[in-house]
């Protein structure tokens, strides 16, 4: 395919579209019904209805009239199974296979909604019919998100309907690489991955650093527990990330690509891989990208549980085939990274966000978000929250209007107790923060960090001494052990955490666990193991008084810690 | 050859093939892996000597990279493999209360097989289904809000 033939492919594929943007479609077609296939609409039964829902239409004889797509998560995980009928953009909900046939009896057949389907507001009690008046959306701005829930991940043809490789084409067409780098740098993108890093910045140097072949590599190893935007992107929006890969090689030079996507993420594996063989039959991928002469390739490389390998030099390092431990830095990947060569590496959202900054100009994006944290970041809403499920926000939102707007408050009237943000390596954020905006710099000046965006509410009855021991506990048994400190602190600092929670704690050991804490933060080799001591450094200073109570009194307020040695057995 | 009595039924040429596809490339023994273990169930030891000779590895390097990785496995697994999420979702949910109940069910610690090879259990950290935990996974099919005491009922479908 050449750019020609992409923008005579746009139209048609557009066309074909226009149903669900609410107006007559051109293929004939009268319904569009979505049927979330996300992995968790996939383990509430998806499948089952979306059977249904085919079979009820072909017994009603309505073949002609209605369309049924399977697309990637829509995002309220807590809702579903979801189906979603355009061109109103009705939302049912909770969809049983029962249910489906009644989808097809009623709306489809006789065009009359479904009110037991629909989603109410809690708060006010009234039915909300399309999806874009539901508060969990109508708060939202979703760019990254832009085609999860709305589009087929596996055709090509709808990503192209919906701009895909717009921003490709314009850059093949009529940039040099640099201006490329200038437009990225311009919109102010970071690391989506947490760390935060410059984007531009990080091209710019992959630029300008000696060695070939160079080599882009896209980091899919979701590895913070509680996080789960990623695994969504690549399975509702694979093209999206590839188009950025593809965006990026050609800004940094690179002929060869890989993305390292995590094991347990196999629908994830299966979307992209097929979005890649789609791609590279298309002309979109490998030799003579659209015809302009520009050369580049993807290969997945499946991981094999580590979670240290979400680290950039452990990942590189594992893509090479060996075990995943990390490096000192520098040299940094840009200079020195995979086989030895200069390597740009990303996370899936990272991505996700080049071709649509290509497209709409770096300027807009800027626009979006604070002063030094540009446009949105999506957030995986998990814990005692009542919608769960991924919320994407401009970057400068309050934790109130996520938690509450969006995330419709905490369950059975409880009070919220902290916010735990960037998973392991993160911290604990106290109630009382809960209007800062977020951003990169507030949440690392509330001691905790921006993270992949893992966003897990924790209720009054959440033991915050227990919740150290858990991140401890999966930390020290995480650390790949290649030094010292992150090998044996996180194993001492999770045994003393571990005798608090059973009620053998001493004020002495309080004072070891921080001050151990400190030493691992400063020594370790590598951002897992210095960021490692998070939890603990977090809850001691913001709950100090709670860990007073495991240790000097040998309860857990909560309730939640066992507790379980008998009170003569205690150390005193 | 009393190492390779469990993976008698798989096709040996068809993997020797693949083993073969990746001759001096020391880069693609985690793939490598992956397809043996797939194939077999775990990493028999006949087959990692035959991997390290045909990739030019030392079977010490095959063994650090295979042992470093939570995915491979050196024994046998059950039929059915369980997994329970440990994620920090699951965990504020309850995850714990699900493996003492799945432990006390199958009479196994997690990261066993039971006696008749049907079972083995797992831990593992986020599969990134939070929005529903807690959750546990047996073979392909995803349990969503697992209630401790309904896990004697979802064994049950298992044969």
């Amino acid at each position: 395919m050449n750019i020609e033939q992409l923008t005579v492919l746009r139209t048609a594929a557009r066309e074909k579209l226009l149903v669900r943007d609410g107006e007559k479609s051109k293929d004939g077609y009268e319904y569009h019904v979505l049927v979330c296939g996300g992995t968790g609409c996939v383990s509430s039964g998806c499948k089952s209805v979306r059977d249904t829902l085919i079979d009820e239409i072909k017994n009603r004889g309505l073949e002609e009239k209605v369309r049924v797509i399977v697309t990637g998560c829509l995002g309220p995980c807590n809702m579903g199974p979801i189906v979603t009928i355009y061109p109103d953009g009705t939302f049912y909900q909770r969809v049983k296979a029962d249910d489906a046939v009644y989808i097809v009896r009623e709306h489809l057949e006789q065009g009359r909604h479904i009110e037991g389907l629909m989603y109410r507001s809690p708060e006010t009690g009234k039915l909300q019919d399309r999806w874009q008046d539901i508060d969990y959306f109508r708060n939202q701005k979703r760019l990254v998100l832009r085609n999860c829930g709305f589009i087929d991940p596996l055709s090509l043809e709808e990503y192209i309907a919906r701009d895909g490789y717009a921003a490709l084409a314009a850059v093949l067409e009529a940039d040099s690489p640099e201006k490329v780098i200038d437009e990225i740098t311009i919109s102010g993108l970071r690391g989506r991955g947490g760390a935060g890093f410059p984007t531009g910045l990080k091209w710019g140097f992959v630029r300008k650093a000696p060695g070939t072949p160079k080599y882009v590599v896209c980091n899919g190893d979701e590895g913070d527990p509680g996080a789960f935007m990623d695994r969504s992107v690549l399975e509702g929006d694979p093209h999206s990330v590839l188009e950025g890969m593809v965006i990026g090689a050609y800004a940094v030079g690179a002929s060869q690509g890989y993305a390292y996507i995590r094991a347990e993420y196999p629908l994830a594996i299966k979307n992209f891989t097929y979005a890649i063989e789609l791609a590279r039959a298309n002309g979109l991928l490998g030799k003579n990208i659209l015809g302009m002469g520009f050369d580049f390739d993807v290969e997945v490389r499946v991981g094999a549980g580590a979670f240290v390998c979400g680290e950039e030099t452990a990942l590189l390092e594992s893509i090479m085939g060996r075990r995943g431990e990390p490096r000192p830095r520098p040299p940094f990947p840009a200079q020195e990274g995979l086989f030895g060569k200069p390597t740009t590496i990303n996370n899936v959202e990272t991505w996700a966000n080049v071709p649509l900054i290509i497209h709409r100009g770096g300027e807009y994006y800027a626009s979006i978000g604070t002063e030094k944290s540009k446009g949105t970041k999506v957030f995986a809403l998990a814990g005692k929250v009542n919608n769960t499920g991924l919320v994407e926000v401009p970057l400068g939102t309050t934790l109130r209007q996520v938690i509450y707007d969006i995330g419709g408050g905490v369950p059975n009237g409880k009070a919220l107790k902290a916010v735990q943000t960037g998973g392991p390596s993160g911290g604990a954020i106290p109630a009382k923060f809960v209007d800062v905006p977020i951003s990169y710099e507030s949440l690392a000046e509330l001691g905790s960090i921006m993270g992949s965006g893992g966003m897990i509410v924790l209720d009054e009855d959440s033991c915050m001494v227990d919740l150290a021991r858990f991140f401890m506990d999966f930390v020290q048994e995480e650390s790949c052990g290649k030094c010292t400190p992150c090998r044996i602190g996180t194993r001492r600092m999770s045994e003393i955490l571990t005798k608090m929670t059973q009620g053998r704690g001493t004020p002495e050991d309080l004072e070891l666990l921080i001050e151990l804490a400190n030493v691992v933060k400063n020594s370790a080799l590598c951002g897992l193991g210095q960021t490692a001591p998070n939890p603990v450094l977090s809850t001691t200073s913001n709950y100090r008084d709670e860990y007073d109570t495991h240790v000097k009194e040998q309860k857990c307020p909560t309730g939640v810690c066992p507790m379980r040695v008998a009170p003569s057995r205690v150390r005193k | 050859m009393s190492c390779c009595q469990d993976h008698q039924h798989y096709d040996r040429e068809v993997l020797a093939g693949f083993i073969e596809g990746y001759r001096g490339q020391p880069s693609g023994l985690i793939q490598v892996l992956s397809k043996i273990q797939q194939t077999t169930g775990f990493l028999p030891k006949d087959l990692m000597a035959t991997t390290a000779e045909r990739l030019d590895l030392s079977l010490t390097e095959v063994y650090g990279t295979a042992s470093f990785y939570a995915f491979f496995t050196f024994r046998p697994r059950g039929r059915h493999g369980i997994t329970l999420c440990n994620g920090t979702a699951c965990y504020v949910k309850g995850a714990g209360q699900v493996l003492d109940s799945l432990e006390k069910e199958l009479n196994i610690r997690a990261g066993d097989t039971t006696g008749d090879r049907k079972y083995s259990l797992d831990v593992v950290r986020c599969i990134g289904c939070c929005a529903l935990a807690p959750v546990i996974t047996i073979d392909e099919d995803v349990y969503a809000g697992v209630d401790p005491e309904k896990v004697p009922e979802i064994l049950e479908k298992y044969e």
